[in-house]
């Protein structure tokens, strides 16, 4: 098979996936939207730290924590990852069976899953978005389109790095049936680290200097900081997140193939 | 229909039954104990930091100081303890059931559907939390220099009490909704982030959400009014308006049960 019908393959088998995922999602937009909205956490932080003496104390105005968590609010909608669940459900019901005998990675039917549920997600976070630039017109990020095209990209590696970190998460299902456990366990430094209760910057300065060389950083910190005009060093950051992919990236694939050689159905 | 007293034994003694069965399955899971216990170290320990920013540099959070903030802290880690013990377990339960439309069968048992439905089961694992939430907040009234007498405990205790009864009516009221829209179960992740806004003192708000939060949304009766009354600053107004919010939602729980009740077709009907 030439190098242009293996490309061509890949794009028909990517259509077909995102297409039908999202007409998955859509049936779900209900619920979608309630995920949505259980995100609202950085708006309520802005409510805080915009009245807290310790933010002026921390040289950020309140029009800079506006800016900075309304970043963070639609960061974090699009770097959300689910996969694990989704993983335990389709395991525990006898559904991964059927699904591994299919000629694809599974992980490409789980990617097509969160692509589709951003892009259902995406008017429900326009319409948060403009709630807020309603409420507080100081949240409007400075209009720099290079700045804000590096944020876009920032998010959406943000995203593979959760998703790859879940995803290593997940292959322990085919060890324990407990992985979401773990997962839980993870999410915590991922809560205080990330960024999204606030940002890295009012953190002592140790603090600091470990979140930015976590894969939390990476999540939710560098893209916000980047959309919303704080001062940030672009190359530490994107540095930061391509290192942890490089090493993500391979961990995941080891631990599928051992995996998938341990997994042995369920109830077998 | 037996007599009160015969009718509350029965509903007691049937509880027992329920709880101790519920624990020896999950006694089946004993490394979730482990698992759970770093959980609430690792939450605790993350709420505390950042709870600590708010204080850099000598800075105050919402006129609250440090001590007064951590006893805030204590009373909400304590009751999202009580919503994994009781309210996730049973009212996650009857969202399944109004998807598998096994609510049926328990609409027909010759027991209080509301009890049962909120009261069927409960989780060993959110017991962590509880405790870690009392031990705060008991540090955070011992450091503030404040040694309650049993008159001011017993009033502490009863805030307590009715912000626990108001958390239970706000998971209720919207796991009861699932019998309209069936798949409801992310609406208390909703739920579950805005109780969040429990970790900090109400007049750490705007004056705008003060009010959205003392009244369509009574999260300041779950943590702020309790750790008043706590730290014994709690006006005789604030503790009426506490019980009357707690008895108006429970009641109001009631309503909205029986209403959906009258709607409820069971699953494909």
């Amino acid at each position: 098979m030439g190098f242009t019908e293996a490309l061509a393959r890949a794009w028909r088998i990517a259509r077909a996936l995102l297409l039908s995922q999202y007409a998955l999602m859509l049936e779900y937009r209900a619920e979608i939207l309630l995920w949505a909205l259980s995100g609202l956490m950085p708006l309520l932080m802005y409510a805080v730290w915009s009245g807290a003496p310790a933010g002026a104390a921390a040289g950020l105005s309140p029009a800079q924590f506006a800016r900075y968590f309304l970043a963070a609010l639609v960061v974090r909608q699009f770097t959300v990852v689910w996969v694990v669940y989704a993983f335990e459900e389709d395991n525990l019901l006898g559904r991964l069976s059927p699904l591994l005998l299919q000629p694809l990675p599974l992980i490409w039917r789980y990617v097509a899953a969160h692509l589709a549920e951003q892009a259902t997600r995406l008017p429900f976070v326009a319409l948060m978005v403009m709630g807020f630039v309603a409420l507080v017109p100081a949240a409007l990020p400075p209009a720099d389109p290079v700045r804000l095209l590096l944020a876009l990209l920032a998010m959406h590696l943000g995203f593979w790095v959760s998703f790859l970190v879940q995803h290593a998460i997940t292959m322990l299902c085919f060890w324990s049936e407990r992985a979401s456990a773990l997962e839980r366990l993870f999410a915590i430094p991922s809560l205080f680290l990330s960024g999204l209760l606030a940002p890295l910057d009012v953190f002592p300065a140790g603090v600091r200097a470990a979140a930015l060389h976590s894969p939390f950083a990476a999540m939710l910190y560098l893209p916000a900081q980047l959309a919303s005009g704080g001062p940030i060093d672009l190359a530490a950051g994107f540095l930061n997140t391509f290192a942890w992919l490089a090493l993500l990236i391979p961990l995941n694939i080891v631990l599928w193939r051992a995996g998938v050689r341990r997994y042995a159905a369920m109830g077998a | 229909m037996d007599r009160p007293l015969a009718a509350m034994r029965r509903i007691i003694r049937s509880l027992l039954r329920f709880w101790s069965a519920s624990l020896a399955v999950q006694m089946e899971y004993q490394l979730n104990l482990l698992i759970e216990l770093l959980a609430v170290l690792g939450n605790l320990a993350g709420s505390v930091l950042t709870l600590s920013l708010f204080y850099d540099h000598g800075q105050r959070l919402g006129g609250w100081s440090w001590e007064a903030a951590l006893v805030v802290l204590g009373l909400y880690t304590l009751l999202d303890g009580i919503s994994s013990t009781l309210l996730q377990p049973n009212l996650g339960e009857l969202v399944k059931q109004v998807q598998n439309g096994t609510l049926d069968f328990v609409l027909l048992k010759p027991f209080d559907s509301q009890l049962w439905v909120s009261l069927r089961t409960w989780s060993p694992w959110g017991l962590p939390e509880i405790v870690m939430g009392a031990i705060l907040a008991q540090v955070g009234v011992w450091r503030s220099g404040v040694r309650p007498d049993p008159q001011s405990l017993l009033m502490a205790m009863l805030m307590v009490s009715s912000g626990v009864l108001i958390l239970y009516s706000l998971w209720f009221v919207l796991a009861a909704t699932s019998i309209w829209f069936v798949k409801i179960w992310n609406a208390t992740e909703v739920l579950r982030s805005l109780l969040g806004v429990g970790r900090y003192p109400l007049s750490a708000y705007p004056n705008s959400l003060r009010l959205l939060f003392t009244t369509l949304l009574p999260i300041a009766f779950l943590t702020t009014v309790p750790a008043e009354a706590l730290l014994g600053r709690a006006t005789p107004s604030w503790m009426l308006a506490s019980a009357a919010v707690a008895l108006l939602s429970l009641a109001g729980s009631r309503l909205i049960w029986q209403l959906a009740l009258r709607h409820y077709t069971s699953a494909s009907s």
